[in-house]
């Protein structure tokens, strides 16, 4: 590599990281649109809890084949960064493999990158087929169609891509190194000896460096010397330019989950499921209410909505929650209300929810922080029909891979339906009525709660 | 063998000056609705057997607030919520058992935050100790050999994480406890959590609790065991629509229980 070279590969690494940041600043700005919320108790049960969920994926394998073949997928991604890191120093300073000084680690290294790269390409492919071939009930919802089915079939075939040009180019760089100096790095008589006494003589690549999944490749390359050159100098900034156009390809995407999934298991809920959030606004008129006598909370704050209308007044939680979702429709597969044909998905709150984020927030950025349209969250996105649908059941949250908690949006929705736009079903009206009147849900006097003791 | 039961009010007690162990939060559902009072009969029997000291609030109880809250009205379920605490802390009351996983769920978990600090279980659990520690024995009575499943409701299972009182209960049974594909932590819903049990279902191709009496009836139990008078009235619905009652009972768990004790 000569310094054109390097910088050209300067230029372009700087850029895509800067792009990046300022879409993820966007992003934490929309979430940031949202409610207060201090969620700072129990810190020590929340590191466990990352450490078990998001990092040890335990949710995931409730579903054993998705689990496994995510723990791949999730794996390479993970591994494969330290070989980003040593391609990113090669770029800069033009080395070849610069970690190759650490030796028998680095086989080691290198091979295991190469094993999780055929099990992600093996796990996408998989996944590919589960999406498109198959057609897996929970992805073909009605929520998905258009845009949502594109990104996950572009992610999907972007890793499948990104990983056969690593292999590739390991094979290139392999016989290459079994020819020499050629690639203008540092290989190493000594390297080969080692390589070949840990893993045996099985393959030609043996006797360069020890690339135990590339070696299969190495009989589809031309021998020439230039042309494998050319091929692995190719699938070089193939993959590396691949890696910094996913990188700002994710802010756009669901997958920007690989980044929130920890984050958002981090804060999740740790009460029990059952426990709704007490609306304090509510709770300081209430006491009012019963007892004249009590002095208002004195609040310079404007009164707070009951209930949720639009994204900003759900929590900050809520609304990086639907940033973090991955649009997997665990919790839509698993809800009562959606397997019994009703419109209500608890995927679709919160895609919905993101979604709205991304318009408030692209008005936000075109007329500035004050933006507001006359659209709102109830209503343009999700109707009354779907957020009546639920049984407020939590098979929702039980089944989120990271917690998400599509239950209490719907929840934040039906308050705002019910005490700012007083639009319940009659039926549940009929409801309160009674409970207000009878204290009990139905129609019956309160004096004879107790006759069931002489029937 | 219907001897009468006897069943004090917090007031009674107060007026004696007696302090009862624990409260029975009955329940809009156990005091009004046919099929749960029987359950809530049931439960007085056990207590009554395993000599616990127990009170029922009478005509002063009133809903939790339980429906309001779940269909969105804070406002009302924070009215209901206020007012019970006012009576509960009036009577000092420290201990609760409730005969509803709803009830339940609210007084444990929503009530502090209100004022209201009480040590609250389900009547499942309350049971499961009085076994342990001998207060009531059951000798399997009259269901060996018979096959029975049980339903976790929401608000028990998920809700709150109890699984394993109920399932228990049922082991002392010397029945065949065999489990529905859903289950626990990955339990079906009835359908009627939410305040659905209120309304009419949003547009759908089936019902929830269909979906789950089906669900149930694939094992061809004798009994589907609850602890849930909603859940109950669901699957009730649907073992009769699926004209399955002759074969099928949906019981209680402490009816079971209490038929097993001969109470
Ligand atoms: S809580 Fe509501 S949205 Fe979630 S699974 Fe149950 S019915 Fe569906
Ligand atoms: S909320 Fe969770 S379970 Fe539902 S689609 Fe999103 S990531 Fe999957």
């Amino acid at each position: 590599m000569n310094w054109i070279d390097n910088l050209i590969f300067c230029v372009l690494l700087a850029g895509g990281i800067y792009w990046f940041a300022r879409n993820a600043q966007k992003i934490r700005r929309n979430i940031l649109l949202g409610r207060a919320l201090d969620i700072s108790d129990n810190l020590n049960e929340r590191w466990k809890l990352m450490a078990k969920v998001a990092i040890g994926q335990s949710k995931m394998v409730v579903r054993p084949v998705a689990g496994i073949l995510h723990i791949f997928v999730y794996l390479g991604f993970i591994i494969i960064n330290i070989e980003v890191l040593e391609i990113i120093i090669d770029g800069i300073f033009g080395t070849h493999r610069i970690f190759a000084f650490m030796g028998y680690f680095y086989y080691l290294l290198i091979a295991s990158f190469e094993f999780l790269a055929l099990l992600v390409i093996l796990g996408c492919a998989i996944f590919l087929i589960r999406r498109y071939v198959l057609k897996l009930k929970r992805f073909m919802n009605k929520e998905l169609e258009g845009w949502p089915r594109n990104d996950a079939a572009i992610i999907l075939t972007t890793e499948i891509v990104l990983m056969s040009a690593f292999l590739i180019m390991n094979a290139a760089d392999g016989v290459m190194m079994s020819y020499g100096k050629l690639s203008g790095g540092i290989l190493l008589p000594e390297f080969a000896e080692a390589a070949t006494k840990i893993f045996g003589e099985q393959s030609q690549a043996g006797k360069g460096l020890y690339f135990p999944v590339s070696a299969y490749l190495t009989g589809f390359l031309p021998s020439n010397p230039i042309a494998l050159h050319y091929i692995e100098r190719v699938c070089w900034w193939f993959h590396i330019l691949g890696i910094i156009a996913f990188l700002n390809y994710i802010p756009y995407s669901k997958h920007f989950h690989i980044l929130l999934a920890f984050p958002t298991v981090f804060y999740s809920n740790l009460k029990p499921k059952g426990k709704f959030s007490n609306l304090e606004s509510v709770t300081n008129e209430v006491k009012l209410m019963l007892d004249p006598s009590a002095v208002p909370p004195v609040s310079d704050a404007p009164p707070a909505k009951f209930g949720a209308k639009d994204v900003p007044d759900l929590s900050w939680k809520q609304l990086m929650d639907a940033y973090s979702c991955t649009e997997c429709g665990r919790c839509t597969s698993n809800c009562p209300a959606n397997q019994t044909g009703k419109l209500l998905s608890p995927r679709k709150i919160m895609m919905d929810t993101r979604d709205r984020m991304e318009e408030l927030g692209k008005g936000i950025d075109k007329n500035g922080v004050n933006y507001s349209d006359s659209k709102a969250l109830v209503g343009d996105y999700i109707t009354a029909e779907e957020l009546w649908a639920c049984t407020t059941c939590n098979a929702c949250t039980e089944s989120c891979p990271i917690n998400i908690d599509p239950l209490s949006i719907i929840i934040d929705l039906r308050r705002y339906l019910v005490m700012e736009q007083s639009d319940a079903p009659a039926a549940l009206n009929a409801m309160f009525t009674n409970i207000e009147n009878n204290g009990a849900p139905w129609q019956f006097s309160p004096a004879d709660r107790l006759n069931w003791k002489n029937e | 063998m219907e001897k009468e039961l006897v069943v004090p009010t917090m007031a009674e007690c107060l007026a004696k000056g007696e302090v009862p162990e624990i409260l029975f939060w009955v329940g809009c559902a156990g005091s009004f609705d046919d099929r749960a009072k029987i359950i809530t009969k049931a439960i007085v029997r056990i207590l009554t057997k395993a000599e616990v000291k127990f009170a029922v609030l009478g005509t002063e109880e009133s809903c939790t607030g339980d429906p309001a809250k779940r269909a969105g009205n804070e406002f009302l379920f924070q009215m209901q919520a206020m007012t019970n605490i006012q009576l509960l802390n009036g009577y000092e009351v420290k201990k609760i058992v409730t005969g509803c996983p709803h009830c339940f769920n609210t007084l444990k978990n929503e009530y502090p935050e209100l004022g209201g600090n009480f040590e609250v279980i389900h009547h499942t659990q309350l049971i499961q100790q009085l076994l342990d520690s001998g207060r009531i024995k059951v000798e399997g009575g009259n269901f060996s050999g018979k096959k029975i499943t049980f339903h976790d409701p929401c608000y028990l299972g998920r809700g709150n994480d109890v699984y394993e009182a109920p399932r228990a209960l049922l082991g002392k049974l010397d029945a065949a406890l065999v489990e529905m594909k859903r289950s626990r932590a990955n339990g079906l819903c009835c359908g009627a959590g939410g305040a659905q049990m209120f309304k009419e279902a949003e547009k759908d191709n089936k019902e929830v609790n269909i979906e789950r009496t089906e669900e149930a009836l694939e094992l061809q139990p004798q009994v589907i065991a609850t602890g849930c008078p909603f859940c109950m009235t669901m699957l009730r619905d649907g073992v009769k629509l699926k004209e399955q009652d002759q074969a099928t009972e949906v019981l209680d768990v402490a009816e079971l229980i209490a038929k097993a004790a001969d109470l």
